[in-house]
């Protein structure tokens, strides 16, 4: 187990604790930035698409893992960023200026739905969200001049000073764009999280009656959190608009918003990493299915194609699996492991098990 | 002048008159406690004083100031800490980041810096630290420091919940059953606490509390309420002695 020897308060308000987790991370933000030369153009398109994901997962942790609003309408905030910033593109603004405003434009379009929605908690929130989903759905059909309703839209060509960001014509570019953003917004969310707003966001998500008296604002904070979550998604929305191309308000179905929800459960609630670990899986697996297939094919000549939805039942058999076995996520079995590994031989079964709490009761609340 | 104030409070639940025209008064510097038998509006009281509650009648001053209209979060910035009896702690949290809890009506910084980290954020991190381990120096928290809540036994959630409210920096705090649940030995550190808290830091200390030692042992005067009302206010001597005192906890003697 490392100890880490603390001479100043600065070595617990750092991001990393000691130089070999910075280094590590200096490492991971290299090999990213040189995947464009390690892998090809399928597996490229892939992670970017994981990326974006990711971040798409990290807007809704903030929600869900980090201020407990459970919210099941995070897809309409991809809809309102990706049509946000589409729309301002068509309008002539160029992307350094449309990306950003998107995610403006879908975190205060969060802050003021969240406003009446978090009142509420638990199930209730999950179906207003789910509510808010629907009308978003609705609205992007009736806004027909600005969404090209039914019919959908076309995503224009990203260009940042005259070097193309396109999809397909610049990938690489496209790719780096995205690490870029993910990147950024990751080192945001951490700096948020050791910071008094972050503070203020879990002391709402375990205790709001302890927290009102520490002189929180439980209403404003949760309506701020909510925001923030929304425009982070919004920003995934925007790149997940241009990744796809030509998107109509199918692509962004409640199926998305389950997903997402998925990446950041099965990926470890309140961990900024397991939206990361929920995105690679969730991004992964599909196509690791359809790999095993193939293979089963080839080699047993047992052709599985035929059967209808084995894909999906596959898939949610893991996801199942995951929220039986491991309610912390992937994020918690390896700090799990890592513990074990640490402490080794030492390491006893019930060092993680929760503790429960037999004096609490529900007379206050 | 008194620093506390509480004049002819009510409050009712549907038909129940959960606390029904209690006053008094505590002067700065004063360690003050609510006693009574279960059910008799203790609690209430607090969560009264604290907003937890809407009073249906009467009037709270703090400190010459009416605050029978505030909200909720509005009394730690007043100076208003308070800990709850049943331990309302932040669980998935360290014993540190609890207390840094504590200092959020100090923030100097809005949600825009903190994200960008700018180093204004970083030295208000390090006044709330500095003023964060003066709170664990106190309470003797040092071995829990990095400890998660959810792992801690009972009697350490306590000293972190009253650990919490000190963090504030508040000049009243209340002390919602402070030794309940806790053992011989360590309701005698919190009484040994509560009179440093008086002492050093100058706080006014309001408690409800059934360990009649630590109350004769710490408060200088009791407020016995029962059924919502006030039944008897004065030294703990006196109080104890109070006919309708020994009456509310015992029953009386021509019922037998």
């Amino acid at each position: 187990m490392r100890a880490v020897f603390k001479t100043s308060y600065d070595r617990d308000i750092d991001l990393h604790e000691h130089g070999r987790s910075r280094a590590k991370i200096a490492v991971l933000l290299v090999v990213m930035a040189a995947l464009p030369f390690l892998v090809g153009d399928y597996y490229l398109a892939e992670a970017a698409n994981t990326l974006i994901w990711a971040l798409a997962g990290m807007g809704l942790m903030v929600a869900v893992g980090h201020t407990g609003q459970v919210s099941l309408g995070h897809a309409a905030f991809l809809a309102v960023g990706a049509y946000a910033d589409t729309a301002l593109m068509n309008l002539g603004l160029p992307f350094l200026l449309s990306f950003p405003l998107a995610g403006l434009i879908a975190g205060l379009f969060g802050a003021l739905l969240a406003v009446p929605a978090v009142r509420m908690s638990g199930i209730y929130l999950a179906i207003a969200t789910l509510a808010m989903f629907v009308i978003v759905e609705e609205l992007v059909i009736l806004l027909e001049p600005i969404t090209g309703g039914v019919g959908g839209l076309m995503a224009p060509s990203i260009g940042i000073f005259g070097i193309s960001f396109d999809r397909y014509a610049a990938l690489p570019n496209f790719y780096w764009l995205c690490l870029a953003v993910t990147a950024l917004v990751t080192w945001g969310y951490a700096n948020l999280m050791r910071s008094p707003t972050g503070r203020s966001f879990l002391a709402v998500r375990d205790s709001e009656i302890s927290a009102r008296a520490l002189g929180i604002n439980v209403t404003r904070t949760r309506s701020l959190a909510f925001g923030l979550s929304s425009g982070v998604t919004g920003l995934a929305g925007a790149l997940m608009g241009h990744y796809i191309g030509f998107f109509n308000y199918e692509l962004f179905s409640i199926f998305i918003s389950i997903n997402l929800l998925l990446v950041v459960t099965i990926g470890g609630l309140g961990f900024i990493q397991g939206a990361f670990l929920g995105a690679i899986l969730i991004t992964a697996m599909p196509q690791f299915i359809a790999i095993l297939r193939d293979n089963v094919n080839a080699t047993t000549g047992i052709d599985l194609s035929g059967i209808p939805g084995l894909d999906t039942l596959v898939f949610s058999l893991i996801l199942i699996g995951f929220i039986i076995y491991e309610p912390a996520g992937l994020y918690g079995r390896w700090l799990k492991m890592r513990f074990w590994l640490e402490v080794f031989p030492l390491a006893r079964r019930d060092m993680f098990r929760r503790q429960k709490t037999y004096l609490k009761t529900e007379r206050m609340r | 002048m008194s620093l506390l104030q509480v004049e002819d409070l009510a409050i009712q639940f549907g038909g129940v008159r959960a606390v029904d025209g209690v006053s008094f008064a505590v002067e700065p510097g004063e360690v003050f406690a609510i006693i009574g038998p279960n059910g008799a509006g203790k609690s209430t009281i607090f969560n009264l004083i604290s907003r937890i509650y809407q009073p249906s009648q009467g009037r709270i001053r703090f400190d010459g100031r009416d605050i029978t209209g505030l909200r909720a979060h509005e009394f730690a910035g007043l100076g208003i800490a308070r800990t709850f009896q049943n331990i309302e702690l932040f669980d998935h949290s360290t014993v540190l980041d609890n207390l840094l809890m504590g200092r959020h009506s100090h923030r100097s910084t809005n949600f825009v810096e903190d994200i960008l980290f700018l180093p204004k954020v970083r030295r208000a991190e390090r006044a709330h630290r500095e003023r964060v381990e003066q709170v664990i120096e106190f309470l003797e928290l040092e071995a829990y420091r990095n400890k998660m809540i959810a792992g801690l036994p009972y009697g350490v959630r306590k000293v972190v919940e009253i650990g919490r409210a000190l963090a504030i920096g508040p000049r009243l705090i209340l002390l919602d059953e402070p030794a309940s649940g806790l053992s011989v030995e360590e309701t005698r550190e919190v009484a040994f606490w509560i009179e440093d808290m008086r002492r050093d830091m100058g706080l006014t200390v309001v408690m409800v509390e059934h360990d009649m030692s630590l109350v004769t042992r710490v408060c200088d005067r009791v407020l016995a309420v029962a059924n919502g009302r006030p039944l008897a206010l004065g030294s703990p001597a006196e109080v104890q002695a109070n006919r309708d005192v020994k009456a509310a906890y015992l029953g009386t003697e021509t019922a037998a």
